[in-house]
């Protein structure tokens, strides 16, 4: 997958959140992995293995030449190309938004690993909900600097969304943080995390 | 534009090592000693760990990079290896940083001992008493090239189409003695389908008058026009329809009408009429039915009750696989078995799908997204045999 979002200011903060609940020596998959930064953060920090997945040919020779293991497929076509219950870890990391199943892709990511963490741009931050009141017209941010007929992102939604959604798939959630877009939290962020929250990371696993 | 080109090896010229010993074949076969025909590019580095092995496909041999020196600049030109386009300084396979041996198959028909090879016991060439060779015979050959050349163990074995099949096979048989493992635009076995476009090269060849049930070489006789069938339909096998209708089209040649004769009047038709002329004057018909054997021979889970995963469990090598997507004789699907199988083992695998309407010949040309991969996979490699222990 491209990645639909612009993470630059994200990247450092959201790979530090994803590291600190994948287990050392284990195996992890990430889907829509771009140019292997989140896989080699994890390879050098916690020494896992495993492989990302990536759809853009000029992300792909940046992983191989990053020395990843990178599988070329479309995610859209779900997870065949994956063993049941081979990952520990599977990772979704800001390509939800994008995906045309997202909810098939889900369970599909249950079906391979044992835990999953999906992150994404939560669509009910205030800004956007503000800019829909105020302009009637779809949001455009920094995260989504699209128009509607042109974004790839298909998929948008809220945190409560994606609960409501776990909850229908029989995921359990294990954690769920949001932050802001330049990482940082605050006490709004706590208290109303789907007012506040840019950018949403949520860890889950089968009951 | 100065000749050789600056980014080619140059100029080259092949060696032969004589194996003064028995082989027994897969087939039950077997040669009392055999010559193997190979050349090699750039320089072994003093830990011996640079070295990348070439397996060739159908209808290659060992001149995969550089030019003959001929009598003009024009005939040399025409001389270029095979896979010229990855082999050389600054290529994707670096001649500045890796020692690249090719050899030549056994059952070739370029130097190789093969059935146009003088049968020692007759005095005459081999014909049809060259035994069938497989996948597994050559690669075996090739462990004792790399024994007689002081190569313990490969940086890389590379190679396309049937010679990715070569390098499957490498990791499997001497999974130690390879560090890397690039198999490109091929299969963990043919389908009906090919195996089928194979027996009708073979009927061609064997059905031509000329072919003397394969001792044409002591009638003076080549079976000329089988083989061009033979290889008119391998190439359009080779190219995609979409390539063929943008090349050709329904072009006529010279002319805007219609003769209604049988001469060929499509463009289409002359270009894979001098196609075949030209692989005629070149290749062995009988080398030609042993290599498609091979070809259909191969499968590696056979002896796995027919689990590809199985019989990669003692693999050890890393992996770039490559398919192209518009290769419908050696389909991606087919790559993506391989990968499947090698990921069910845990195996480091890099996977790409390169988008391009060129059909199975994609791995010979220099195609963006392949040369950028490629680059990056090697890339990795060369910077490894920097760090890489000593292969003794």
């Amino acid at each position: 997958m491209i990645k639909s979002l612009n993470e630059s200011s994200l990247t450092r903060y959201d790979h530090k959140m994803i590291s600190d609940w994948v287990a050392r020596d284990s195996r992890v998959i990430d889907l829509g992995c771009g140019n292997g930064a989140l896989l080699k953060h994890l390879q050098n920090e916690k020494n896992v293995s495993g492989y990302g997945v990536e759809l853009n040919p000029e992300m792909i020779s940046e992983c191989i030449e990053n020395g990843i293991n990178v599988i070329q497929f479309n995610l859209d076509k779900g997870l065949g190309h994956f063993d049941s219950n081979s990952f520990d870890t599977v990772i979704l990391s800001l390509t939800l938004q994008a995906m045309r199943n997202p909810k098939e892709l889900l369970s599909e990511m249950m079906r391979v690993g044992k835990q999953g963490i999906v992150t994404f741009p939560n669509f009910a931050h205030w800004r956007n909900r503000w800019q829909i009141a105020m302009s009637g017209k779809m949001p455009e941010s920094e995260q989504l600097p699209y128009k509607w007929f042109n974004t790839p992102n298909i998929h948008l939604c809220t945190i409560r969304d994606f609960h409501a959604l776990c909850l229908d798939l029989g995921f359990q959630i294990e954690s769920s943080i949001a932050v802001r877009a330049d990482g940082r939290s605050s006490f709004g962020l706590k208290a109303l995390p789907n007012l506040f929250g840019e950018i949403a990371l949520c860890r889950f696993s089968k009951p | 534009m100065a000749f050789p080109p600056t980014d080619s090896v140059g100029f080259v010229s092949p060696q032969t090592a004589v194996f003064d010993e028995t082989i027994e074949l897969e087939s039950r076969g077997r040669l009392d000693g055999y010559q193997v025909v190979y050349e090699t590019y750039g320089e072994l580095n003093a830990q011996k760990n640079n070295a990348i092995l070439i397996c060739h496909a159908l209808s290659g041999d060992h001149h995969a990079a550089g030019y003959y020196e001929c009598e003009s600049e024009q005939e040399s030109l025409k001389t270029a290896g095979w896979w010229d386009t990855m082999i050389g300084p600054g290529k994707p396979i670096d001649t500045e940083r890796f020692f690249v041996v090719s050899p030549n198959n056994l059952g070739g028909c370029s130097g190789t001992t093969g059935p146009s090879s003088i049968n020692p016991e007759t005095g005459q060439p081999f014909g049809t008493d060259f035994p069938i060779v497989t996948v597994n015979d050559w690669v075996r050959v090739q462990e004792r090239l790399s024994n007689y050349l002081g190569i313990s163990k490969w940086a890389c074995v590379a190679g396309g189409s049937l010679g990715g099949m070569q390098a499957l096979q490498w990791s499997i048989t001497f999974p130690e003695r390879l560090r890397h493992c690039l198999v490109i635009a091929s299969a963990p076995k043919l389908n009906a389908q090919n195996i089928g476009f194979n027996d009708v090269a073979r009927q061609a060849i064997r059905t031509d008058p000329d072919f003397h049930n394969g001792n044409y070489y002591r009638e003076q006789a080549t079976p000329a026009r089988g083989m061009r069938v033979a290889r008119m339909i391998g190439h359009i096998t080779y190219l995609s329809e979409d390539m063929m209708a943008l090349k050709f089209g329904r072009n006529l040649r010279k002319k805007s009408k219609f003769d209604y004769e049988f001469t060929p009047e499509f463009e289409v038709e002359s270009y894979l009429r001098y196609q075949g002329d030209r692989f005629v004057s070149k290749f062995d018909a009988n080398t030609y039915l042993l290599m498609t054997k091979a070809l259909d021979y191969f499968d590696p889970a056979s002896k796995t009750d027919d689990c590809l995963t199985t019989a990669l469990a003692n693999v050890s090598a890393d992996f770039l696989v490559t398919s192209f997507s518009s290769d419908w004789r050696f389909a991606p699907e087919r790559s993506r078995e391989i990968v499947r199988a090698l990921q069910s083992n845990k195996i480091n695998v890099s996977y790409s799908e390169i988008k391009c309407d060129q059909g199975h010949d994609s791995f010979l040309l220099a195609i963006d997204d392949y040369m950028n991969v490629m680059h990056a996979y090697l890339k990795r490699i060369a910077s490894e045999c920097d760090h890489e222990a000593p292969h003794d």
